[in-house]
């Protein structure tokens, strides 16, 4: 029962929303579907507040490793939270009172989350560059011949965005004018790799429609969990 | 001699000087002659430019028509624009588009298009209104609309007014034929998936099914991490629930549950989305309660972090350093935060079985993990997991449906280069 009616539920949806695509006049059906989804999902925000709230004030309670930090996210929760609710140093509380705008300019909330979570934030994206240069080193080692054709490929696409490259096979006449290194870093990118790309997408569409299948006719239920019939 | 001399410079000055003088008056007479024809051409071109501009001319042909493949409440304005303007016309900026439910109006303007530079192409502008007869910009079906076209000016009072378009009706249709090529592919997709359900129904699991490595090693992992007493992390990705790869991604974490469940080892599941969270919640719990170990499983297994991406890396990456698991799995939506978690993983010596449908991210997972599910490989990876006959049914529907495509791939290739567009634009879907 607890995984027959949602299957119930996901077999109509899941009809219903399919057929919407190619009758017009049910269209309208899928912006209140999403609305629905946004509404479930308000629910399931304080089910995430709470898990996160109980896994790290057990932490912090029974002093397990590194237990400072989960006291510092318990911390930072909280005062989001209160600056947030309440409004707290928000400049626009005086005329507009809790209709104020959460990110007013000089607003607690908003200068805690530009002096703090933006960089913090920009802090792990920059960490890619370095992330990437170690990838590539691994990846670019021409242990068997795979390796090879990406390290050949890598070098051509580099060498081509880069005016050393151009400058390099710039004396080539134009009858061979396509193995200038631009040129084959672009029949590369435009080309080998598009056509890749494409073939990729077909089979994920493809996935996409056998997956939905799968779940529409109830063969996948997995993801409805609930334990038996 | 000297006295003589002096006599005729003496006499020479005078005369040198008017001559100076009078070369000098007539520059500044000339110049300033000049300067004042100058000056007169100036007004003569400021009153010219002050004059009053004519309106530009009015654009013609308006016609409308029914959006076609809609609900209704839309229709298609045409018109071709003035023509290029005459001495003293102003330049046309653009066109504003009128509607009223009677000839004579009243008008409201429901929207513009800018000019084009070649004044003989017609524009066209698509009315598309809203279904709400309580909003502003509703728009009735089966009802006369008129329509007229006001072309504009930098000078809010020069413009021309087009003649009122014939009445015309939005009317909706009950199929979108546009999208007939997709409906035929879903409807073949779909009686090929029923077929194969019914063979594999027949022939139990002994279907086959071409192997895939990522997969294989799942099982490799989990014994991995039993072995080393140490737990397995699995990352959901940054899809909501609504997302095929994090549904795919469910399916794959329940069976890993079940056999984590089974060689009693631990699996840490942290989540992105709060709706993700429940769900992994409940995958994880009925997958412990399939191995017949509901017990060993505990509610900080599957927590929630946060949702702000790099946070969640933050926190993710701090597991990954502080737990060392044996194991990390990653399979879902990604973006890009893939490539920080999978070097972390690398860094923190773990093996690592990833899969996602973001074909931008799957360079970096190929590059930084053991495995890799590639696109369409991760909706299939819990087929092959389960073994079950009617999962391998569809798995063997979609590999049939595959190698329909790569034919009609070469085929297209071959009409094209013949010269027959025909056979691609079958494939067309429009709206």
């Amino acid at each position: 029962m607890k995984r027959t009616i949602p299957w119930i539920i996901t077999i109509v949806t899941g009809f219903v929303l399919v057929i919407a695509e190619f009758v017009p006049p049910w269209g309208k059906m899928r912006e209140d579907v999403l609305i629905y989804f946004q509404i479930i999902s308000v629910f399931a925000f304080f089910l995430g507040g709470g898990s996160l709230l109980k896994i790290n004030l057990q932490k912090v309670f029974s002093k397990r490793t590194d237990w400072e930090y989960a006291l510092v996210t318990v911390v930072g929760f909280f005062v989001m939270l209160a600056l947030g609710l309440f409004k707290l140093g928000n400049p626009e509380m005086a005329t507009a009172g809790y209709a104020a705008d959460l990110n007013a300019n000089g607003s607690w909330f908003k200068n805690l989350f530009d002096a703090v979570k933006a960089p913090l934030s920009a802090s792990m994206y920059s960490l890619l560059a370095f992330f990437i240069a170690s990838a590539s080193y691994r990846a670019f080692r021409a242990k068997n011949s795979d390796a090879t054709v990406l390290l050949v490929s890598a070098f051509i696409i580099l060498m081509g965005q880069t005016f050393v490259g151009v400058v390099a096979t710039g004396w080539m006449p134009d009858w061979v004018s396509f193995f200038k290194v631009e040129n084959l870093s672009l029949w590369l990118l435009a080309k080998a790799n598009l056509a890749g790309q494409r073939a990729i997408l077909i089979g994920i569409a493809l996935g996409i429609v056998s997956m939905s299948l799968r779940v529409i006719l109830g063969i996948e239920r997995t993801h409805l969990s609930g334990g038996d019939e | 001699m000297t006295l003589q001399s002096r006599t005729s410079r003496n006499a020479f000055w005078p005369g040198f000087r008017l001559a100076v003088y009078g070369m000098m008056f007539g520059i500044v007479f000339s110049s300033s002659a000049v300067l004042s024809q100058e000056a007169t051409a100036e007004v003569d071109n400021a009153s010219t430019m002050l004059a009053p501009m004519l309106a530009p001319a009015a654009p013609g042909n308006v016609t409308v028509e029914d959006a076609p493949n809609d609900a209704g409440h839309a229709v298609i304005v045409t018109f071709s624009q003035s023509q290029a303007p005459a001495d003293g016309q102003a330049l046309v900026l653009g066109y504003e588009i009128y509607r009223s439910l009677a000839r004579s109006g009243p008008w409201k303007k429901v929207g513009a298009v800018p000019s084009d530079v070649d004044v003989t192409a017609s524009l066209i502008y698509k009315d598309a209104g809203g279904s709400d007869k309580s909003s502003d910009d509703y728009l009735p079906t089966e009802t006369d609309l008129f329509y007229r076209v006001r072309a504009v000016t930098a000078d809010s009072t020069l413009y021309s007014d087009s003649e009122v378009s014939a009445p015309a009706q939005a009317v909706g249709q009950w199929w979108n034929s546009g999208r007939n090529p997709v409906f035929f592919f879903v409807l073949f997709f779909t009686l090929l998936t029923l077929y194969f359900l019914r063979v594999a129904k027949q022939r139990g699991d002994s279907l086959y099914i071409r192997p895939l490595a990522g997969i294989d090693a799942v099982d490799e992992a989990i014994g991995r991490a039993t072995e080393m007493g140490k737990p397995i992390l699995y990352v959901l990705g940054l899809g909501t629930a609504s997302d095929i790869a994090t549904i795919a991604s469910f399916t794959i974490l329940g069976r890993v549950a079940r056999k984590v469940a089974e060689y009693q080892t631990d699996v840490i599941v942290p989540c992105y989305d709060p709706i993700v969270f429940t769900i992994a919640q409940e995958t994880v719990r009925t997958g412990y309660m399939d191995a017949g170990r509901p017990d060993a499983y505990r509610d900080d297994q599957v927590y929630f972090v946060t949702q702000a991406q790099f946070a969640y890396v933050a926190a993710v990456n701090g597991t990954i350093l502080r737990d060392r698991p044996a194991t990390n799995i990653y399979l879902g939506k990604f973006y890009a935060e893939s490539l920080i978690l999978a070097e972390t993983g690398a860094i923190a010596g773990s093996i690592q079985i990833a899969g996602t449908d973001e074909i931008a991210q799957l360079p970096f997972f190929v590059v930084a993990c053991d495995y890799t599910l590639i696109g369409e490989e991760l909706y299939a990876a819990s087929a092959y997991l389960g073994r079950e006959p009617l999962l391998l049914g569809a798995l063997k529907a979609q590999d049939y449906a595959k190698a329909v495509i790569v034919v009609l791939a070469i085929l297209g290739v071959i009409m094209s280069g013949l010269g027959y567009e025909g056979f691609a634009k079958a494939f067309e879907a429009v709206g």
